[in-house]
């Protein structure tokens, strides 16, 4: 790329041309402050903290949008500019509650670091503030406009990333407000409840449903048996909330954590995942025998399952039929669980630690419910985790590690990568392949759906038969895919799709990011799958039809995969969903 | 022959010299000879007072003007213009300019008369759902002209020759942004024409559409050509009915006679326009707002660049421009850029619309050449302040501009003049401001105004200038604190230069401008909490005097019971109750309350 001269405070620098003023600047170490812009989404300019002095430029140029031409004079610190910016942000905290010390994001605000590095405190301006009603209808998201700083990444993340359009401004001046469709409440609009605006979200603005006061309740009832599970990916992020570095396994320190919390048994979501695999292989397999419609598309992401409900209905024949691996967990739990320690499944309490808000929402799904009861009765997000460990004090950074509990702890290493994007594909194909082939496949690592890249395609041969994937996350992709397999009906057999960003590790439910980083860093993405990655390379069993417990779950209770006893317990059904505020898919990203 | 003819002969003296007592005659016989009596009429006239060219004819309608007549020309003119209605082009004598039309109507009221009307020459001339009225003006002849004659970088350099800059407000020079539009390679590029007006007052392009939609419709037509578009939107309010009806009528019409549509008169060019309605939000006239609005997405205006001539609707090159702006582009074809650049001041050129309103005698649509002063409109063509007011300010603009006092008067309007003074040009609001009005006030209603309309995006304009409202409504309510003005300076200059488009970066202009003219009648409210002009009641004292009769209208009329007495006996106002909304004040028939 051609190099162009500039100046940044009457001093010269190279940069490269065809970027805006705030890139060059970054690559020269200037950081200018900003609040609305985030690198994965367009480019808002609603917040004006970014503004510079541009020479010959009447007024102030958002540095977000302005490009660098050669020999441009910049200003990023004058004594004007200084006050502009602090008198921007001390108008944004003029409209916002001053509660930050019992705040959500306590310490972890953008814009609480941003007051600070403005050095704001006095005020000036201090007038009426905004008021309005929380939503807390939904069972994964609540909505807080009081806290809002209207910066518009909610609504850019959920119709440019997840095209998903639940959120909208909606009216003018100083009554601006972001909300879904009409205002209805969250749990009746197309809110697939992926969580990603929590995410993103500078300040409080959208956070997860809290239950951690239940869980705390339900572990002080001592006739409860409490069993807990972990997702894969809440292990390879949940270290960034105690200040260690992204993709830090903390696997067995978690499992000490929840015992000391008071946690009966802890188990492994990784199981639930080998015992999914078992059976949407041999799905897979079955409709590639002609039983059922291909291509088939993986079931086991919350939100996407919403999101297909809502905007793909016509697919609803392709999706698996496979619960997920959580669901297919909490089914065990309240079964085979019990009943190998003859007990009562209502006894059982069943907690899921998950990366995901999404799943707070699946857990409630009536279509899940096995003989009366929930699988799984509460689900906390890895931030909630975070939380509970912290507030009894836990040292989880120090404590000495635990194993999984028997007999849903024990998971192979296709059970782990199920937490990235391409997991799930590449776990399905380890044991497809040998059910098909009656082969082991040896080369187990499947490159070409690895990475972040949106849309990922692979082929493999089975028994001198193409097998062709594909595998898309962020809802956004998957939409983008799912037009493509719908154009050329034959060229996919199996699709993976995952609601968020990245898979689980980036999901709605995953720590905040901290000081250096920005929320959906795709470096600090690729570092939680490195550390999934990781975990699989590093197991003697890699393949999930090999995990020693997964063989006895069939050969004690459930027979084989896809018999009528997996039927009822570890397959669901999908309806198509018709909410007020579907509106087209096709929002361009601006 | 549907068409009714008048024919005028001109019988002055030096005329019949040249022989136009034999051209009555024939006349007289082709009309008879002809059977057309009943539909040509024919009158003679006084002298017309262009002797050297005489004999003159006068067709009407259409006022084409023949002259240097032969006896021999008559029969021609009958054979071509009254049967085939084309007239006798070699024969006439017409040299003046389109506007000239409008003057040969109205050019003796003195309200006109000292207009020039060149984006308005056709309201109030012709019939504005008759495309055969617009014909006979010259209408689509500058089309016809640019398609057989012109090729479009002609066309856009005609228009850069001409000067004409945005009519909008900014004030763009039109030809350089159809030139970067021309620039673009994409096979799809759009023509916007923005009627989305929304400042208070402003009617300008409400009546151009209405008086003569065919010259707008003729303009963006002309540049599609130029720019090499294919699609024209007009984006026009909903709150516009008549106009809305009149330019769908006018598409019509001009798609029923090809001047829309496939293969326009035979040059091979295509274009098609289409009408999308704004639900009035005042900030969709902003172009980027505009287009998302158009778009389908909420109208919210996106930071530029990209600008809309590379990237505008749908992502396509966009030309957009206002209304005023298009109809001013067929008279620029036809009468040429060098006369239309003739016309005006320094680097603003042609004529400005104005909607005069406020305390002004002729309230109305007033076109002048720019360059004309503030005062020649406000005294010479608006009459002067009715009730032998004092002048105190004019606000130019529309609720973004700025207020100037009586010492600005003499600024010729123009884009630079204006801006230098403090003001804008906008899209042409001219408020006038007497001495009974608090300008402390004034800017208040203003900043209302465009917090209300604030699209809610970018901080400074939708938190700053909530801000600012509220200093200025305590100001007004007598609660102002010291340092009050320096914080509205503040504010003010920062969402002028940090806020993302235009309304925000104006809006503080009335604030502003007022602070810089009139700042001791802020000072008066802050420090005396005194309003001057005795707008603020919240700052005025009422007390009841001797002239009191004990009726007790002023008792009934308290919202909040501060007035007590008995019947027939002087009443008393308790000071610390009264909220000083006036209501005693204006129901005292009397004169018993005093206001201070």
């Amino acid at each position: 790329m051609a190099k162009i001269k500039v100046f940044i405070n009457d001093k010269p620098y190279e940069v490269e041309d065809n970027q805006t003023i705030m890139q060059a600047a970054d690559t020269v170490g200037f950081k200018i402050p900003r609040l609305c812009y985030h690198p994965r989404l367009s480019i808002e300019g609603a917040c004006r903290v970014c503004i510079v002095e541009v020479y010959g430029q009447k007024n102030y140029v958002a540095s977000c949008s302005f490009p660098v031409a050669d020999g441009m004079k910049i200003y990023t610190e004058t004594k004007e500019l200084r006050r502009a910016r602090r008198d921007i942000v001390e108008l944004i905290l003029d409209n916002h509650p001053q509660d930050c010390h019992t705040c959500e994001r306590d310490s972890n605000c953008e814009l609480q670091r941003l007051a600070y590095s403005m050095g704001i405190k006095k005020r000036h301006f201090e007038g009426e503030r905004k008021k309005y009603q929380k939503d807390v209808s939904s069972t994964s998201v609540v909505r807080d406009p009081n806290k809002c700083i209207l910066c518009g990444r909610c609504v850019r993340i959920c119709s440019e990333l997840q095209k998903v359009s639940a959120l909208g401004h909606a009216h003018r001046g100083f009554k601006t407000v972001v909300m879904p469709a009409y205002d209805l409440p969250f749990t009746e609009t197309v809110c697939t409840a992926c969580g990603q605006c929590i995410n993103v979200c500078p300040t409080a603005a959208f956070v997860e449903k809290n239950y951690t006061q239940d869980v705390f309740e339900k572990l002080d009832d001592k006739s409860l048996l409490k069993a807990v599970q972990i997702a894969p990916s809440v292990r390879a992020a949940i270290g960034e909330a105690f200040g260690l570095p992204p993709g830090t396994n903390m696997e067995k320190q978690l499992a000490a954590a929840m015992r000391k919390l008071g946690f009966d048994y802890v188990f492994d979501t990784q199981f639930g995942a080998d015992l999914t695999i078992m059976e949407e292989a041999s799905e897979f397999l079955e409709r590639l025998q002609g039983k059922g419609k291909l291509p088939m598309i993986t079931s086991c992401s919350a939100a996407w399952m919403k999101c297909m409900e809502q905007f793909h209905p016509d697919l609803i024949d392709n999706i698996s039929t496979c619960k997920s691996p959580m669901s297919m967990m909490g089914a065990l739990l309240k079964t085979y669980f019990p009943a190998k320690l003859k007990r009562e499944p209502k006894e059982v309490f069943s907690v899921a630690v998950m990366c995901c808000t999404a799943k707070k929402y699946e857990s409630a799904r009536p279509e899940l419910v096995v003989d009366g009861l929930r699988g799984v009765d509460t689900v906390i997000t890895t931030r909630e985790a975070a939380w509970m460990i912290k507030s009894v004090g836990i040292d989880l950074v120090n404590i000495k590690g635990e194993e999984f509990d028997a007999p849903l702890g024990l998971s192979s290493g296709a059970g782990a990568i199920f937490g990235t994007t391409g997991g799930v594909m590449e776990a399905a194909i380890r044991t497809a392949y040998e059910l098909y082939t009656g082969e082991t496949l040896v080369n187990i690592e499947v490159d070409g759906i690895r990475g972040m890249k949106g849309i990922k395609e692979g082929k493999l041969m089975m028994d001198g038969k193409e097998i062709r994937v594909a595998v898309a996350h962020g809802l956004g992709n998957a939409a983008d895919l799912l037009d493509i397999a719908r154009k050329e009906p034959d060229r996919f057999h199996f699709i993976e799709i995952m609601g968020c960003p990245g898979g689980c590790i980036g999901g709605g439910g995953q720590p905040y990011s901290g000081i250096n980083s920005i929320p959906l860093d795709e470096a600090c993405l690729a570092k939680r799958a490195q550390a999934l990655y990781d975990l699989d390379r590093n197991k003697t069993i890699r393949r999930s039809h090999e995990n020693p417990d997964i063989q006895r779950v069939y050969k004690d209770f459930l027979g084989r995969p896809l018999s009528p006893m997996a039927h009822k317990l570890l397959h669901t059904h999908y309806a198509k969903k018709e909410p007020r505020g579907i509106i087209s898919r096709n929002i361009k990203a601006r | 022959m549907a068409r009714k003819f008048n024919l005028t002969l001109c019988d002055g003296t030096s005329c019949i010299q040249k022989e136009s007592k034999k051209i009555k005659e024939l006349i007289e016989k082709e009309i008879e000879a002809r059977g057309l009596s009943g539909k040509v009429t024919f009158n003679l006239s006084g002298c017309l007072g262009m002797c050297s060219k005489g004999p003159i004819l006068i067709v009407n309608p259409g006022y084409t003007v023949y002259g240097n007549l032969k006896p021999e020309d008559v029969k021609k003119i009958f054979d071509e213009h009254i049967i085939l209605k084309k007239p006798v082009a070699e024969l006439t004598i017409q040299t003046d300019h389109l506007y000239n039309r409008f003057f040969r109507v109205f050019g003796d009221v003195n309200f006109f008369g000292r207009q020039m009307r060149i984006a308005l020459r056709n309201c109030g001339v012709i019939d504005p759902e008759n495309i055969d009225d617009y014909l006979s003006v010259r209408g689509y002849e500058a089309l016809a002209k640019v398609l057989t004659d012109m090729k479009s970088e002609e066309v856009v350099a005609e228009v850069r020759k001409s000067g004409l800059r945005g009519r909008g407000g900014a004030g763009f020079p039109t030809g350089i942004k159809w030139e970067l539009t021309a620039r673009q390679k994409n096979d799809i590029k759009y023509v916007i024409c923005n009627a989305d007006e929304g400042d208070p007052g402003a009617f300008m392009d409400r009546s151009m559409i209405e008086g003569d939609p065919h010259s707008v419709l003729e303009g963006i037509i002309i540049g599609g050509y130029a720019i090499g578009a294919t699609k024209g939107i007009i984006y026009i309010r909903a709150e516009y009915p008549l106009a809305i009806k009149r330019i769908e009528k006018a598409i019509e019409q001009a798609y029923q006679e090809g001047f829309l549509g496939k293969n326009i008169l035979g040059s091979g060019f295509s274009f098609d326009v289409e009408i999308r309605l704004g639900a009035g939000a005042f900030v969709c006239g902003e172009e980027t707002a505009l287009m998302h609005s158009i778009e389908g997405s909420r109208g919210m205006p996106r930071p530029r660049p990209p600008y809309p001539s590379v990237e505008g609707l749908f992502g396509k090159p966009t030309c957009i421009n206002n209304v005023e702006t298009w109809s001013n582009i067929p008279v620029i074809i036809l009468d040429g850029a060098d006369w239309f650049s003739s016309i005006g001041v320094g680097k603003s050129k042609g004529t400005k619309v104005f909607a005069l309103a406020g305390n002004i005698k002729n309230t109305g649509l007033v076109e002048v050449p720019m360059g004309t002063t503030l005062r020649q409109i406000i005294y010479d063509i608006g009459g002067g302040i009715p009730g032998n007011k004092k002048f105190k300010a004019v606000q130019t603009g529309g609720p973004s501009g700025g207020c100037l006092p009586e010492e600005f008067l003499d600024t010729p309007i123009d884009y630079e003049s204006l801006q230098k003074a403090g003001s804008i040009m906008g899209s042409g609001g001219m408020i006038v401001i007497d001495e009974n009005s608090c300008m402390v006030n004034i800017a208040k209603y203003f900043l209302e105004f465009t917090q209300n309309e604030s699209c809610g995006k970018c901080t400074p304009c939708r938190e700053g200038t909530k801000r600012m409202l509220e200093i200025l409504t305590r100001i007004t309510e007598g609660k102002g604190q010291e340092g009050d003005i320096e914080k509205l300076e503040r504010l003010g200059t920062m969402i002028t230069k940090a806020s993302l488009c235009g309304l925000g970066q104006n809006a503080p202009n009335p604030v502003l401008s007022t602070i810089k003219n009139f700042r001791a009648e802020y000072e008066e409210h802050i420090r005396d909490k005194k309003c001057r002009a005795r707008v603020c009641t919240y700052m005025m004292n009422y007390t009841i005097n001797e002239k009191c009769t004990g009726c007790g209208a002023c008792r009934r009329a308290c919202p909040v019971n501060a007035i007590s007495g008995s019947p027939k006996n002087r009443h008393e106002i308790d000071q610390s109750l009264c909220i000083k909304c006036g209501q005693c004040y204006k129901i005292c028939k009397f004169s018993a309350i005093d206001r201070t």
